[in-house]
């Protein structure tokens, strides 16, 4: 069970629909690229790195979350063998799974508001979209490997020249 | 629909990022930005992307922060350059986040089900299929595994590049020597040898039900290897090279890769396409995809598991200049 986003969905939302989030997540996004070019020292050049990474992987999980939805591991109900055996309910809700019984073929036949209230009765259960979780998943793994090869390198450069500041290292580079 | 808990996690990482900039001590920013790390797994968890907040939170507050430390252990925690905010970064900054709001007045709105993205044709096709196809209901593992299997074998391959290059670049310290501890902390001892196998078995847990709950190979290796990682922390290198010796680990990092594209050879042999695990078992397909992807899991699991542990061991054996 997803206590957190359970507990997410029962709080009261706040008025409107609309693109916060991204805002938000450029907000972010521009910290950790004013560090990268700001800061002389490496190690928080490095964390800069991490923090535009987080938030560019935010960024497309964001994209894949569904309103009244739930993460993309299917519930008993819905699995069923056959690829078949879901229907689209409608053009708008692609993401709706609705098992052909008897009776619920009747709700295919409802106008958009019925369906929605069906939905959030969780008559049909709404998934998120697992295309960008993948990618992303993924994206942090690799994400790791990447900084510890930098890391490595700034302390190879801290054995060699005995600085990890950036200004510092340019003085000695032209003394040399 | 943004509420209230979506936009209090949002607002504290946007603090959170601010502290990291203004933090004097790399020690406390390199702390910060273990936090910043788990603050954005709890919003993914929010968001229903249960996979991705699992692997950040392993190896984003967990392996890349002691990575962070054990490099602040080589140089130095004090940042030397001044606080003072820099011109020229801050105006490509906010030039820069000023194009993208703009452009973000463009997007779907947060939580659209009309989205292009839910809409269309692939994501339909994973969400719809995927099951009858495979018979397991981690959208997410069958799509890492099995419809992108390419993709994720590249990934697997990046790792151990990754994991090569550090080793060359740190492997053969000129003298190999570790920091010694004056007086060992009984409690952490007696804590972490209660949690180690708990750990362990949890990573296990977390690698073979991949398929039907939250996890996989990639979560699974970073948490088996989080398990030595702190056996080392509390007690010493040495002592973990004992129970994980080198030459074992060195040689489990290709050979994850190994299995990975020997599942897909496999397939080849048995007449099908490169990592088409249908052909594994040709009278049940989903079967066949089931045994493909349990192999293929493990095959990450190992490269990175073994690749997260040799990366610590080259930096924890690193001595001072």
């Amino acid at each position: 069970m997803n206590y957190l986003g359970i507990l997410a969905a029962s709080t009261p939302a706040l008025e409107g629909d609309g693109v916060y989030n991204y805002g938000l997540i450029v907000v972010l996004m521009m910290t950790g690229m004013y560090l990268i070019f700001s800061k002389s020292n490496m190690v928080k050049s490095i964390i800069g790195l991490n923090l535009f990474q987080v938030s560019v992987i935010m960024f497309y999980v964001s994209m894949g979350r569904v309103d009244h939805g739930t993460a993309p591991i299917l519930y008993t109900q819905d699995q069923h063998a056959e690829g078949h055996a879901f229907e689209r309910v409608s053009a708008s809700e692609e993401l709706v799974m609705v098992a052909i019984t008897e009776d619920q073929g009747k709700d295919k036949k409802k106008p958009k508001e019925d369906r929605h209230e069906a939905e959030i009765k969780h008559e049909g259960n709404v998934y998120s979209n697992p295309l960008p979780h993948v990618l992303m998943l993924t994206a942090i793994v690799v994400g790791v490997a990447t900084t510890a090869l930098a890391l490595a390198l700034v302390v190879r450069i801290n054995e060699y020249y005995g600085t990890i500041e950036e200004d510092e290292l340019e003085e000695k580079e032209s003394t040399i | 629909m943004i509420n209230v808990i979506t936009l209090f996690l949002f607002f504290l990482l946007v603090g959170v990022a601010f502290a990291i900039g203004r933090m004097r001590s790399l020690f406390a920013a390199v702390m910060l930005s273990g936090m910043f790390s788990l603050l954005s797994a709890c919003l993914f968890v929010v968001m229903d992307a249960v996979d991705v907040a699992f692997t950040e939170a392993a190896v984003g507050a967990g392996v890349s922060t002691v990575l962070m430390m054990l490099v602040l252990n080589l140089t130095t925690d004090k940042e030397s350059s001044p606080i003072e905010p820099k011109v020229f970064p801050l105006v490509v900054a906010l030039v820069t986040g000023g194009v993208l709001l703009y452009a973000t007045q463009d997007m779907p709105h947060f939580g659209d089900p009309n989205a292009y993205i839910h809409t269309s044709a692939t994501a339909n096709h994973y969400i719809h299929n995927s099951y009858g196809e495979s018979h397991i209901p981690n959208l997410v593992t069958t799509v890492l595994a099995s419809y992108r299997g390419y993709d994720t074998l590249g990934e697997t391959c990046v790792v151990f590049t990754a994991a090569v290059a550090v080793m060359m670049l740190l492997g053969r310290p000129k003298r190999e020597h570790e920091v010694s501890r004056k007086k060992r902390e009984a409690i952490l001892q007696v804590g972490s040898k209660m949690l180690i196998p708990y750990i362990l078995l949890f990573a296990l847990y977390v690698q073979f039900h991949g398929d039907f709950g939250p996890g996989g190979g990639f979560q699974a290796g970073v948490i088996f290897s989080a398990a030595y990682i702190l056996y080392s922390l509390v007690n010493s290198v040495r002592e973990t090279e004992k129970a994980a010796p080198r030459e074992v680990i060195e040689k489990l990092i290709p050979m994850g890769v190994l299995l990975y594209a020997g599942v897909g050879v496999w397939c080849l042999l048995k007449g099908g396409l490169f990592l088409e695990y249908n052909a594994l078992d040709p009278d049940h397909p989903a079967h066949g995809q089931h045994l493909g992807i349990l192999l293929v899991e493990l095959g990450v699991g190992i490269t990175v598991f073994s690749s997260m542990l040799m990366i610590f061991y080259n930096f924890a054996l690193r001595g001072r200049p």
